[in-house]
């Protein structure tokens, strides 16, 4: 299915190029033709997916966002339609969507939208790479194949000069943190040695101090980060008021630790951290500039 | 053997059980430490990783399964005996409930910063649970001079339901990240990192333990009836009064510590009446020594059995105090 329509987007591509600048009468035509495989009305309940849709010029046709969507600004003027727990199936039928973006896990969204005969886009991501192979997949389904591959491509790229430029350098063990309670060591989330937040440290020139744990989070006692001993602590996902020196020195009773001694602890603000979207490699970028500062002179 | 004497030996043989899990349980870990480098004063402490695993770590953990392992038994044999209920937990009131919802409202919120040094979810939640023992007492209370233990009983329960319904509320508004550590917190966990937890925690179980200290003798007789207690010089009232509040207090206080560790409470009170008898003079002590030691063990095995991950506590304690539980059930027919 993916590729016939893959092949018929490739197909009314030429035929678009080819007539450019004939009649406008003919080119009406092109757009009605454009309009038929290209989805008009398209639901996205993913914060991730609602930010490939906007980056390659298709979030004119978003038509519906998940609630957990905040970027870009744009997004927020689409009606809310749940989040991947909870979409809101009623509120989805009732904007009546040529597509909807639904991620791997959502079984019982997917069951009601074929009952539904709606047509969806199903996806699952787990490491850096399956990025921009949503982002390629998405741009073909959605009739932008060439905005998109030129978003992935351009992603791979600053990814890559990232990697370039911290090529041969000493990987320091650095603790992702993902999640603690503010100003305590409590509650401490790091990521393990699978999906993307451990390939973005990696590419980041990082070397995870959990690459032995072969799962996407594992949940860190006060004993573990000192067993452990990262050289640095990058800190992501923190929300900006929650930022704080005050926040930062909850490490301090830790002083083995020699990131703590020697104060490499990085607090990495803003949502777009934890988002496995276009600003991925943004993320990065922000990852390496901390742990490899003298390559981004 | 007279009661003094026993008393005695209760209190020295569950007093030197839960000292010895509590010595024993830092030694190990998800780490290996050398015992003879967490003393080595030539190495400063900033230096010694397994000096700060020791003392840091682990050592605070202990205290705080010990504190809440202790306080949520003996909440749990007061409760039992004010409500002449086997069945009625530490939670049974509750308390849980509303320290779980201010809990789970701090959480949601994102508050960044606590008062005074004292991080925002505990206090929160402890407000949280002096608010439920608050309703639930004004409302048994109501209709009569003294505490209607019935009141108190539907009034809990349904406060239970009432805030759970309202903490679900709270997750559902909630994003997935703060969902999760929500969830987090309801399975409870000791790991508290350092020991300005305990010392906040301290004093109202402190206050709540001294309150216990005067009830056992009067809670064998309120254990039979009200009338019969009262004609033997028992102020009911007051003495309700008292265990209510004394073991709501510390509920509170264990709960915000370590989160809503479930099953000691009633586990242990239980466990402990087959092994002394049904004397709250005896109860009472082995209950609080066997709550530490239970939880102290518990949390261990939830620091190692899959290391480096954790079973969070409340799992473990409901897997060993569920199943026998049931058994305990089977076993009284």
């Amino acid at each position: 299915m993916a590729a016939h329509t893959k092949s018929l987007t490739v197909f009314v591509f030429a035929l678009v190029l080819c007539v450019s600048g004939v009649s406008r009468i003919t080119g009406g035509a092109i757009s009605v033709a454009l309009a038929q495989i290209q989805p008009q009305r398209i639901v996205s309940i993913i914060p991730s997916t609602t930010e490939m849709l906007f980056a390659m010029s298709a979030g004119r046709r978003v038509i519906g966002v998940g609630n957990f969507d905040r970027y870009p600004p744009e997004a927020l003027t689409r009606p809310k339609v749940g989040g991947l727990i909870d979409p809101d199936v009623e509120r989805i039928l009732s904007l009546k969507p040529d597509l909807v973006i639904v991620y791997g896990t959502q079984s019982e969204l997917r069951a009601q939208l074929e009952r539904a005969k709606i047509p969806m886009f199903l996806y699952q991501h787990a490491g850096l790479s399956d990025i921009t192979s949503t982002i390629r997949d998405l741009g073909t389904r959605v009739g932008n194949p060439i905005e998109s591959a030129a978003l992935a491509d351009r992603i791979e790229a600053e990814i890559e000069d990232v990697r370039k430029r911290v090529a041969g350098r000493p990987r320091p063990r650095t603790l992702l943190v993902f999640g603690r309670d503010a100003e305590t060591l409590r509650g401490i989330y790091a990521s393990g040695a699978i999906g993307f937040l451990h390939d973005m440290l990696d590419a980041a020139g990082g070397m995870n101090v959990f690459a032995d744990v072969k799962r996407q989070s594992i949940q860190t006692t006060s004993e573990l980060a000192v067993a452990r001993a990262p050289d640095v602590i990058v800190e992501i996902g923190v929300d900006t008021a929650s930022a704080s020196g005050r926040n930062l020195r909850a490490w301090d009773a830790l002083p083995s630790i020699p990131a703590v001694r020697n104060k490499r602890i990085y607090q990495l603000a803003g949502d777009g951290m934890m988002n496995p979207g276009p600003r991925i490699s943004a993320s990065v970028r922000r990852v390496a500039e901390v742990l490899h500062p003298d390559a981004f002179k | 053997m007279n009661i003094a004497r026993r008393i005695a030996v209760t209190w020295l043989v569950f007093g030197v059980a839960a000292l010895l899990v509590c010595v024993a349980a830092p030694l190990v870990g998800s780490t290996s430490i050398d015992f003879w480098r967490v003393f080595d004063s030539s190495v400063p402490f900033a230096d010694n990783t397994d000096a700060q695993i020791f003392f840091v770590a682990r050592l605070p953990r202990v205290l705080a399964g010990a504190l809440v392992g202790s306080t949520l038994a003996a909440s749990g044999v007061v409760l039992q005996a004010l409500l002449r209920n086997p069945l009625a937990t530490p939670f049974t009131l509750g308390v849980s409930a509303g320290a779980a919802l201010g809990a789970m409202l701090a959480l949601t919120l994102d508050v960044p910063s606590g008062i005074a040094g004292f991080s925002a979810v505990p206090i929160a939640s402890f407000a949280g649970s002096l608010g439920a023992v608050g309703i639930v007492y004004g409302l048994a209370r109501a209709r009569r001079r003294g505490l209607s233990t019935n009141v108190l009983l539907l009034a809990g329960v349904t406060l239970n339901s009432f805030f759970s319904a309202l903490i679900l509320f709270v997750q559902f508004l909630s994003d997935f990240t703060q969902t999760f550590r929500t969830v987090r917190w309801l399975m409870g966990d000791l790991d508290v990192s350092s020991y300005a937890p305990l010392l906040a925690a301290a004093p109202p179980i402190a206050l709540s333990f001294a309150a216990f200290a005067v009830l056992p003798r009067r809670m064998n007789l309120l254990s039979v009836s009200d009338e019969s207690a009262a004609s033997r010089g028992v102020d009911v009232h007051r003495t309700q009064r008292l265990a209510f509040l004394s073991a709501s207090l510390a509920t509170g206080a264990a709960v915000s510590l370590g989160g809503p560790i479930g099953f000691i409470g009633i586990v242990v009170p239980h466990l402990i009446r087959l092994m002394v008898g049904a004397d709250h003079r005896l109860v009472l002590p082995a209950s609080a020594f066997g709550g530490a030691a239970f939880l102290v063990a518990c949390d261990t095995i939830s620091r190692t059995a899959l290391a480096p991950l954790e079973v969070p506590v409340g799992v473990v304690t409901a897997i060993i105090g569920g199943p026998f539980f049931l058994w305990l059930l089977i076993r009284n027919r």
